[in-house]
């Protein structure tokens, strides 16, 4: 049963097939498409081009918004997974009071519609005069991003031995040492992950980017959606795709990973 | 006598529960002491409280003389091994023993020498280069002791360390661990719930219930002359007889039981009438032929190897050992209707 060709089999085949094919062909459209020689989306396209890539590269309004996107990026990403970590090893290992609390306020981002989210932060940025800023848009990225590496890194911390840490300080290491040299080491590959998940996550944010950006720091995926509102052309194909690699890039990275550890560990 | 360790009056409670209460305790130095107890009698604790991963809610805690109520665990300079082993499983075993010294910033040959010499001391030389997980419990127990000796700390606290091998291999390393005791004249406050172990390891057991110290001595003081009923049936197989006390003459009383009379030391007056319990131990019980002690049958004889275990009912119902070495003269077989007595030296009687 397990070796032949049995009905169940090849029902499983069929529909795994069905699956990828659906999930993967928009993709493979949007792809195919930012080659395409034809002046408007066609598909099939009539002939190869590389016209689209050549515009998206040449457009200031591209290159631009796709360097904001990285400039939000790089330090948003950052913070998250710094000030998440931080906040994951207290709570899980500390004695702070109300620590329940400040775990859901910190998964708050993820449980509130997007909308509020950006509402709320509007306002705020209104008495701040931080709207419109790249300031704005990294803090309130910052802060989409805080539940993904909390939940990621707090489990992580769960299942690791706090024994461990008991031992490091009977044989004379200070909290700090301890951390450094057992705690992170162990908790590593789940901070690297929510590295790269906070960064696929503020590179494709586009709620709070709406509310908070402006037209001089506008970031790509702000840019993609004003494109897709005006008259729009292939370029947005191209630049789609330049973006599923960034993400593609992003998971192979974070495959990469988990292969280095579970060799390390088998 | 110079005291390693002082504890004084330590108390400490969780919520409603008292883990310790009171304790009083002094560790001489080169001393092998364990605290023995039935989980949750507070012996865990109170090493906890000792190595200062615990804080204690009263009662001060002296290391070779100063309180070290204000030190972290980190500045007690204590050797801690766990049950469970705790290596870093991403260190390899030199990495793991050299740790406590690479937080004391020595020299880097300093350190490959005393790593070296630790993992001689525990045998385990031409393993430095494996991973934790790549070693059997036996070995990464063994990695674990020579990591909390390498920095050569004046007192050793171990939680169960043996709790998680089997018998075999336990029974190894009890000998291998009293060895190091021996060689290293250092001081241990060792963990266990096993009797056995303790009997076998320890210069003096604390005998631990309730978060307090029932008795604590020798383990020839603990075995001959137990102070509890709890000591008397904790440490060691022992047999326990009801009966009411009908005399007390210096320090031995005459217990009437429904199966026939026997003698006992008393460890304090005991009033005529009064109920108690003789805690008796098996190889103590003897077989006599005259109408004296204590009438039962046997229900079954198990065969231990170098003695006999007699499994004897007695007539009101209570069940009796009796250990008899093979070769010894007195023997009975099942159905057997036999009597028993024994020295009252040998056996104890607690009152109410």
């Amino acid at each position: 049963m397990r070796d032949g060709m049995g009905p169940w089999r090849i029902l499983r085949a069929v529909m795994c097939c069905i699956v990828a094919i659906w999930l993967l062909a928009p993709l493979v459209v949007v792809v195919v498409i930012s080659f395409s020689s034809a002046p408007f989306l066609q598909f099939p396209p009539p002939g190869f081009s590389l016209r689209w890539y050549a515009q998206l590269f040449s457009t200031p309004a591209w290159t631009n918004s796709l360097l904001v996107s990285v400039e939000i990026m790089v330090p948003a990403a950052l913070f998250a997974t710094v000030l998440g970590t931080a906040a994951s090893y207290s709570l899980v290992r500390g004695r702070v009071p109300g620590a329940r609390l400040v775990m859901a306020c910190l998964m708050l981002p993820i449980v509130v519609p997007g909308m509020i989210t950006a509402a709320a932060l509007f306002g705020v940025y209104r008495g701040l005069g931080l709207n419109g800023t790249l300031t704005g848009l990294i803090i309130g990225h910052t802060v989409l991003c805080l539940p993904y590496v909390v939940a990621t890194v707090t489990s992580a911390l769960r299942v690791q031995d706090a024994r461990l840490e008991d031992a490091a300080a009977t044989l004379g290491a200070p909290p700090w040492a301890t951390f450094r040299h057992v705690t992170l080491p162990l908790v590593l590959p789940a901070v690297l992950s929510s590295l790269l998940v906070a960064m696929i996550l503020t590179f494709d944010e586009l709620i709070v980017s709406l509310f908070v950006s402006s037209a001089r720091v506008r970031p790509v995926a702000v840019q993609m959606w004003s494109n897709l509102l005006g008259d729009f052309d292939p370029t947005i194909s191209a630049i789609a795709s330049v973006c599923f690699l960034l993400a593609l890039l992003v998971l192979l990275a974070d495959l990469a990973l988990r292969a280095g550890k579970s060799s390390r560990i088998a | 006598m110079n005291d390693v360790l002082a504890l004084k009056g330590v108390s400490k409670r969780y919520g409603a529960q008292v883990a310790v209460d009171a304790l009083d305790l002094t560790l001489r130095s080169g001393e092998f002491l364990t605290l023995l107890g039935p989980s949750g009698s507070g012996k865990t604790t109170t090493l906890m409280m000792v190595a200062g991963l615990q804080q204690p809610d009263t009662g001060t805690i002296r290391l070779n003389g100063a309180s070290v109520a204000d030190l972290p665990p980190y500045r007690r300079d204590i050797g801690m091994v766990f049950q469970h082993y705790a290596l870093f499983p991403h260190m390899t075993v030199r990495r793991n023993v050299g740790f406590p010294l690479e937080m004391r910033r020595l020299a880097r040959d300093e350190i490959a020498r005393l790593v070296d010499e630790a993992l001689e001391l525990v045998r385990l030389p031409g393993l430095g280069d494996r991973l934790p997980k790549e070693l059997s419990g036996g070995q990464q127990q063994r990695v674990a002791l020579a990591r909390a000796l390498v920095y050569r700390p004046a007192l050793l606290l171990m939680d169960e360390p043996l709790g998680a091998l089997d018998r075999k291999l336990r029974e190894q390393l009890q000998l291998e661990i009293k060895r190091v005791h021996r060689e290293r004249g250092i001081s241990v406050l060792y963990v266990t719930h096993d009797q056995e172990e303790a009997l076998t390891m320890s210069d003096r057991i604390a005998v631990f219930d309730h978060g307090r110290i029932q008795q604590i001595g020798t383990p020839e003081e603990l075995y001959d002359r137990p102070s509890t009923r709890f000591v008397a049936s904790f440490v060691g197989d022992t047999n326990l007889v009801s009966g009411r006390t009908v005399s007390m003459a210096d320090g031995v009383c005459e217990i009437e039981t429904s199966a026939g009379r026997v003698r006992a030391s008393a460890r304090q007056p005991i009033a005529n009438g009064a109920a108690v319990v003789v805690a008796v131990r098996p190889e103590r019980v003897a077989f006599v032929s005259e109408e004296a002690g204590l009438a039962g049958v046997v229900t079954d004889v198990i065969f231990v190897g170098t003695a006999r275990k007699y499994a004897v009912r007695l007539s009101d119902g209570t069940e009796c050992f009796v250990l008899r070495q093979v070769g010894a003269a007195s023997t009975a077989g099942v159905g057997a209707t036999v009597r028993l007595s024994w020295d009252a030296a040998h056996a104890t009687a607690f009152g109410p």
